[in-house]
């Protein structure tokens, strides 16, 4: 054993290689991706591993290799699992025979994706026991125990880690690689009464399943990490409890002191529902306080316990209006819960804005800044949206079919990946945004209604593979009128860089043949599919033009690396001379790089940010920008 | 007891390099530590920030509001946007040079630095305010990538990053930074905070 500092992404990527995993697949997305990549940098020679074109490929390349009996993992943030739940629903009734783990990332607030969906909530959905980690370091354990209860119940099994779990860093005491665990998996068995799905055997494998999660309800209470402790020692009589699980269960303890009297039961697995063991915590008590994320699932199911045992004790939480219902939770949010709750102190209220604590906590350590009744309002701040970065070709395509359809009644629906920045101002380019692929259709199916409207929609090239194809021969085939607008740049930019068909190299390191947009489109049966530099503006605007006013499906693919990989070498500078301070640049382009000089009003450039992408020399109207080359 | 330390900036400025390379020397020192960062959209030009919490009784990665003992900002205005994590008496180090905004140009609220340097005097009091002249810094060093590890530097020599000294994280460059850029961090450190470049009355 040693001690290393970790992310738990790599925390629990590590205990799945010392677990023995043999094939592991997903698709990227925050808070998952350090997961994948993490055994792509220190798996062993027998681990295989790929980024999969979506989350439904990634799982069923995992239930495949599970079927031969290999230990195998599939990696997805939350929304990635509603596009692997087709695979997912029916691979609960088939089961597997090496053990898989599906881990899958949620994320409240939430950070960095659409929704704000419960993992745990699927679980109980899908019928497939789920594990919730509160650190790092449980994380990495539980991935080894995943493995083990998938293999013994012949199902897939959840590790539903949070952002705060995932992104969290800790020194974490991990097995060495000779103790690694190594597998001779049996291979495919040939077995169609097991491996085809039909309704004979959904009738069977319901009932299966019924009865060895109630079975495992029951085991789960023995389950070390599902854990009743007591602030006051073990012998305290507390009327009062908490109920929590993951990283709100750090946040709970955070705010808890041996001067309070409280109850704690901490679910590591919220299906199938301890139940047993909750009935145990309930024993004595007047109130429970569930401190939840998400879905008020641990609450649900103790109010179920009370009143399937008559138990008499009142169940608070987010249904009572005693937790926020949604967002994320924090130390300070859990902490002023607690104080309600419990009867602490003054709560630590947060001055309007939530800029600035304005009461005192008489609780332990949680002095605020101030005592101040009235403290100064800070000074306004300014705000940063993400933003494109300089240089980033997408800026480009957006401004050049902007410029070209400027006048036109138009629909700009963009999709997920960095573009969907494309909707800051000055850009303004993004109408709608749904789901991974779903501009497509969202185009083809305003068009219906508004048969006049120059529709576009963007997609980025991994989200072309991802879900886009089907999408395109869908709106190809019913005759629909539009522009379809792939912003290639070689790479799945927004999570990292990750590799897909496009750019033609694997992560088990091959350079392979790529997939080619423009021959997947005209296989499709497009006739006009024309690639196009983003960054020669007057051609970009002219092709849009042109394309645009073609019956029919039609495609550009703007063509132009990611600058955070290229990683471009020239500068653009202002002539001081030749600047009027119109500001034009800044107006329509809005790149960081350029900053205009509050006094004067000219305009400088941030050497530091710009890569010299030349699109404001292009558009400057007295040509004082120059010194950029194209890529 | 755990020393807190909130890292801030904008996407771009190292906090997550900052944040690993201290939670480094931290632990070369033997002490547990917990960290929690931005990762993902927020990255893009976004305010970022990276909590460190080093030596025992730490549960969550994350600080609590007023419960910060330092904040090093890459960034004023970031600064100023955290501090209501800092405790009473905490300390702030902070680099002078704003990163300003896109939107400051498009509408947005406009950058009024004057206004933040006075507020984070006011609020933090002179003593517990160290101010790094980042021009100065850039200059000496040749480049502005290194400000990050300057910055940390200053923190350490002011004693706001606990039991960890400026010999911890020089330590902690020897061992996790790239060949490439091991020199650059090292002279970063080196930046004394009695010369003329760190001052706690500049502007």
């Amino acid at each position: 054993m040693h001690r290393e500092f970790l992310m738990g992404n790599e925390a629990m990527a590590v205990g799945a290689l010392v677990a023995g995993v043999n094939v592991v697949a997903g698709y990227p997305g925050t808070p998952s991706t350090e997961v994948l990549e993490t055994v792509a940098k220190r798996r062993g020679e027998g681990v295989y591993v790929e980024w999969s074109v979506n989350e439904k490929a990634a799982l069923e390349v995992a239930a495949g290799a599970a079927y031969a009996g290999t230990r195998t993992l599939v990696t997805m943030k939350q929304v990635g699992l509603n596009v692997a739940s087709d695979p997912l629903m029916s691979l609960s009734y088939i089961g597997v025979k090496g053990g898989m783990v599906v881990l899958v990332a949620d994320d409240p607030g939430p950070i960095s994706s659409q929704t704000e969906q419960d993992t745990r909530t699927f679980a109980a959905y899908a019928k497939l026991p789920v594990l919730d980690p509160s650190t790092p370091s449980e994380a990495y354990a539980m991935m080894g125990e995943a493995f083990e209860l998938s293999e013994e119940l012949g199902c897939p099994v959840i590790v539903r880690p949070t952002t705060r779990v995932d992104h969290g860093y800790e020194d974490v005491e991990v097995a060495d690689p000779e103790d690694w665990r190594v597998n001779e998996p049996e291979g495919f068995v040939r077995d169609p009464s097991r491996w085809v799905i039909f309704p004979a055997l959904s009738v069977r494998a319901h009932a299966a399943i019924e009865k060895r999660d109630a079975e495992l309800a029951k085991r789960l209470s023995g389950y070390a990490r599902n854990d009743v402790t007591q602030t006051a020692g073990p012998d305290a009589r507390p009327r009062l409890a908490i109920a929590t699980h993951g990283i709100s269960a750090t946040y709970v303890a955070e705010n808890l002191s041996e001067k309070d009297d409280v109850r704690v039961l901490r679910i590591a697995t919220p299906y199938p529902f301890p139940e047993d063991l909750a009935a145990e915590f309930l024993d004595g008590l007047d109130e429970v306080l569930c401190v939840e994320e998400l879905d008020p699932v641990i609450e649900r199911a103790l109010i179920a316990t009370c009143g399937r045992r008559g138990i008499n004790v009142r169940i608070r939480g987010k249904l009572t209006g005693d937790i926020q219902p949604s967002g994320e939770n924090t130390v300070e949010s859990v902490g002023t819960a607690l104080d309600r709750f419990l009867g602490r102190g003054e709560a630590c209220e947060l001055a309007p804005g939530g800029s600035s604590p304005r009461a005192v906590s008489q609780a332990e350590g949680r002095e605020c800044l101030s005592t101040e009744k009235n403290p100064p309002a800070p000074p306004t701040l300014p705000i940063r949206p993400p933003v494109l970065c300089a240089g980033c070709p997408h800026r480009a395509s957006f401004y050049a079919v902007k410029k070209a359809m400027r006048g036109r009644k138009t629909l700009f629906c963009g999709d997920i990946g960095c573009y969907t920045l494309g909707n800051a101002k000055p850009l303004d380019m993004v109408d709608t945004c749904l789901c991974m692929g779903a501009g497509i259709n969202i185009a083809q199916g305003v068009t219906h209604v508004e048969p006049d409207t120059a529709a576009f929609a963007f997609v980025g090239d991994s989200t072309f593979f991802a879900s886009g194809i089907t999408g395109v021969v869908n709106a190809f085939y019913n005759q629909a009128n539009m522009t379809l607008v792939v912003l290639d740049n070689s790479t799945t930019a927004m999570t990292g860089h990750q590799p897909h068909p496009g750019t033609g190299r694997t992560m088990m390191g091959q350079v392979v043949e790529k997939v080619s947009i423009e021959r997947v489109l005209r296989a499709i049966g497009l006739t006009v599919v024309e690639t196009v530099d983003p960054l020669d503006h007057e051609l970009a605007v002219e092709t849009v033009r042109r394309v645009a006013d073609e019956p029919g499906v039609k495609a550009i693919i703007f063509r132009s690396p990611c600058v955070v990989l290229a990683k471009p070498q020239t500068r653009s500078t202002v002539d001081a001379k030749k600047c009027v301070g119109c500001q034009r640049c800044v107006r329509e382009l809005g790149c960081p790089a350029l900053v205009p000089d509050a006094t004067t009003g000219k305009v400088r450039i941030d050497a530091a940010q710009c890569t010299g992408c030349t699109l404001c020399e292009q558009i400057c109207p007295t040509n004082a920008i120059s010194g950029g080359e194209r890529l | 007891m755990s020393t807190n330390v909130i890292l801030a900036g904008v996407g771009g400025q190292g906090a997550v390099l900052a944040s690993k390379l201290l939670a480094r020397a931290a632990m070369g020192r033997g002490l547990p530590v917990k960290t929690a960062e931005t990762i993902g959209m927020a990255q893009r030009g976004g305010s970022v920030f990276s909590h460190v919490r080093m030596g025992e009784g730490a549960h969550s990665p994350l600080v609590g509001r007023g419960r910060a003992d330092a904040i090093v900002a890459f960034e004023p205005a970031e600064a100023v946007r955290q501090l209501p994590f800092l405790r009473p008496d905490g300390m702030v180090v902070t680099s002078d040079a704003p990163v300003v905004p896109v939107s400051a140009a498009t509408g947005g609220p406009a950058y009024d630095l004057p206004a933040i340097m006075s507020y984070l005097r006011e609020r933090v009091g002179e003593k517990n305010l160290v101010v790094v002249e980042a021009a100065a810094a850039t200059d000496a060093l040749g480049t502005a990538r290194a400000m990050n590890v300057v910055l940390l530097g200053a923190a350490a020599r002011a004693g706001a990053l606990g039991p960890v000294t400026v010999d911890d994280l020089v330590s902690a460059v020897h061992a996790s930074v790239k060949p490439a850029f091991v020199d650059l961090d090292l002279a970063a450190l080196m930046i004394q905070g009695d010369s003329p470049f760190v001052s706690s009355k500049s502007q």
